[in-house]
């Protein structure tokens, strides 16, 4: 598969990895941001395969992960009232606080997998009797989709279509992670396809005030072995920069279409992020003038807000200050069949990686 | 078949109510395709015989679509308990066929099936000896199920059991994996994206018969990995036994399509359903002349050495990346769900 297997070649990575080996003298922390890049790392085992002195710390970017309880119990309420609720696949596992998605389905709601929003105005032109209502959940990356629906259905004057939106931003969550006294991370590796959406501009600010590398990497093998490399590179030489690993992709002013899209429909406003908290200016909301797409205004919803399990550590996990092994629960009370917290259960979840792949495991 | 000789468009209530209507829709259709010396006797079951050790295996098939790219539910429930038989070291003779069909089915799908579950028969040699046909509520049912239970005739030469796996015995699998889960996965409502990945189902009995009888008991075990796909199916094996098991990711046989496939849709092919894919655990003495028997046969063209047993890591089955890199290979837990980014 073209700009697949190249990325996937023996030969290439070893190569790189040996760069690695050769180039490091010190200890260095490196964050991946998204969990596409954790599960890569993890599932091709890179991480047996790099010096000892590099530690990868697991980063927020697992958009599932992330997404409030209340919201997942928010869209399950929505099903028992006889809603139509379509979601990505990898949320309908996720533990809300009574309930998944799945268990609800079980007991009769009405829950579409979808790949593509826009199918959910497609769904709700179908069913006009019914209210359909899209969990767009994500980061910069999905937000130009589940924007496109909205438009889709206000073009289409679909008025039984809205959305329940929980849309995050990966620069402040890279703030809030920096600004926590017990941070040490060195570097970070950006994640690939935000920047393929948003640019690479808006890290500069971060790079300068923080001094820290960032480079934004793909998701492939050799692109994350590169991206390591030049992230230890540059700290080993003590420069600081924004690079580009995955220029195939993400070009430095991003996709102005897309992002015209997101700014239609979406306005930046505080969000909450499971697991790490409210964060100022953290996430999109939608605009007043697209209100009556907004599930969450549309209907009534009750706002019950309910403690996580005491023994899960995914907050931690999820500002890297603790690995999903060295939680007491793991693969113990806590796996993918009975998950505690989302990263278990999650396609990009930190704990469902090392659950799933880890070689950790053996030992 | 002539539909218009049937003298009915749609299956109803009363197909499965035991009287006329059901005579007529046997009589039409059922005894009409599948005549055989054993269901022309029209009786409540069939007497047979069967030599020596008898291996019994029993499936339902519930497949959405019910019509897919490479087959349907028919030939699926044919190949399917075939296989299940075939796997056991034993030659597969009869099937017993039990259809559920949902009121409102159109005769001509159902005509359909039959055809396809009369010629999935007939290439793998099986006879349909007896059967069952009920009609349940609009609503309480999907389309059809279909029940086949297979009786075949252990092979003189077979001893099939994972508790003559030893430390140093390959792993091998005779073609593609992942085809059946994304041909029906390219069909799904919702999903359908285009391709012309077929299903792999397809009757594997011949080739596991022809194994026997060159290598006899130095064949350790047959497994074919249906649902939760290639993944699952090693970890089982391992877990069973207290043995470790190590692959390598690039001895998988996976067609350049399918793995497409999955990465568009966030997949891994290693959990991914299949219906005409087998492993074959040998003794190391005889690999190679297994890979070139496989080979050489139609359900075979790309038999691949994937792996070995090892005392290493009991239970856990490690996969070695394509980039050198190692990690476990855990059961699928669930279905495989589509992917947010």
């Amino acid at each position: 598969m073209k700009y697949l297997s190249e990325y996937r070649n023996l030969e290439a990575t070893k190569k790189v990895l040996d760069e690695i080996h050769k180039i490091t003298t010190c200890e260095w922390n490196i964050m991946e941001i998204c969990g596409g890049q954790t599960h890569g790392l993890v599932k091709n085992g890179i991480l047996e395969l790099l010096p000892e002195k590099v530690r990868m710390i697991h980063g927020p970017g697992c958009p599932v992960c992330v997404t409030p309880l209340n919201l997942i119990d928010k869209a399950i309420e929505l099903l028992e009232q006889g809603v139509i609720v379509c979601s990505f696949g990898d949320m309908i596992r996720v533990p809300g606080s009574k309930k998944s998605l799945l268990e609800a389905k079980a007991l009769g709601g009405d829950l579409r997998i979808l790949y593509s929003p826009i199918e959910a105005v497609s769904i709700a032109k179908q069913n006009p009797d019914k209210e359909v209502v899209f969990f767009a959940v994500g980061f910069e990356t999905t937000a130009p989709a589940n924007a496109l629906s909205v438009l889709h259905a206000e073009k289409e004057g679909v008025s039984n279509y809205s959305i329940l939106a929980s849309h995050v931003l990966v620069p402040p969550a890279m703030e809030a992670i920096l600004d926590d006294k017990f941070c040490t991370i060195n570097a970070f590796l950006g994640a690939g396809h935000v920047c393929a959406i948003m640019g690479t501009q808006e890290y500069v600010p971060l790079v300068n005030k923080y001094k820290i590398p960032i480079v934004i990497t793909g998701f492939e093998p050799l692109d994350l072995v590169q991206g390591i490399y030049l992230a230890i590179k540059q700290l080993e030489e003590g420069k600081y920069k924004l690079e580009n690993q995955y220029s195939r992709i993400v070009k430095t002013e991003g996709n102005i279409a897309a992002i015209n899209v997101i700014q239609k429909i979406f306005e930046i406003g505080t969000r909450e992020w499971r697991g790490i908290g409210e964060i100022p200016n953290s996430g999109y909301v939608i605009k007043e003038a697209y209100r009556k797409y907004d599930a969450e205004a549309k209907f009534n919803i009750s706002y019950i807000n309910v403690p996580e399990n005491a023994n899960c550590i995914a907050g931690e996990i999820l500002r890297g200050l603790k690995k999903p092994n060295q939680c007491e629960q793991f693969g113990k009370t806590c796996k993918p069949s009975n998950p505690l917290g989302a990263p278990m259960v999650s396609s990009e979840g930190a704990c469902a990686a090392y659950y799933h792949f880890s070689n950790n495991l053996i030992k | 078949m002539d539909i218009e000789n049937i003298g009915f468009e749609t299956i109803n209530l009363g197909h499965g109510s035991g009287g006329e209507l059901t005579r007529n829709l046997l009589d039409k259709i059922i005894f009409k395709t599948f005549s055989n010396p054993f269901l022309d006797q029209k009786h409540d079951g069939s007497i047979v015989k069967i030599e020596g050790e008898i291996a019994i295996s029993t499936d339902s098939f519930v497949i959405t679509p019910i019509f897919f790219k490479g087959g349907n539910i028919g030939s699926l429930a044919v190949h399917g308990t075939v296989n299940d038989v075939a796997m056991c070291g034993a030659i597969p003779k009869y099937l017993s066929l039990a259809f559920i069909v949902e009121e409102g089915l159109k005769v001509s799908e159902f005509i359909k099936i039959v055809q396809s579950v009369k010629k999935a028969a007939d290439e793998s040699g099986v006879l349909i000896i007896t059967g069952d046909t009920k009609v349940v509520e609009r609503g309480k049912g999907d389309k059809i199920f279909i029940n086949t239970t297979g009786f075949g005739a252990v092979h003189a030469k077979a001893t099939i059991s994972v508790n003559n796996i030893k430390e140093g015995d390959k792993i091998l699998v005779n073609g593609f994996i992942a085809q059946h889960g994304m041909a029906i996965m390219s069909e799904r409502e919702g999903l359908e994206f285009e391709s012309t990945i077929e299903s792999d189902s397809t009757n594997l009995n011949f080739l596991v018969t022809d194994l026997l009888d060159a290598f006899g008991d130095k064949i350790k075990l047959f497994r074919d990995p249906t649902r939760g796909g290639l993944g699952t199916v090693l970890h089982e094996i391992a877990n069973d036994i207290n043995k470790g098991i190590f692959i390598k990711e690039i001895y998988i046989p996976l067609e350049k399509q399918v793995a497409a496939a999955c990465e568009m849709l966030g997949l891994d092919p290693m959990y991914v359903a299949n219906e005409g894919v087998f492993l074959v655990i040998v003794d190391p003495s005889i690999e190679q002349e297994v890979l070139a028997l496989m080979r050489n046969h139609k359900k075979g063209k790309n038999a691949a050495l994937i792996g070995e047993f090892t005392n290493e890591h009991p239970n856990k089955v490690v996969m070695q990346s394509l980039i050198g890199g190692k990690r476990i290979v855990s059961p699928l837990v669930g279905e495989q769900l589509p992917r947010i980014c």
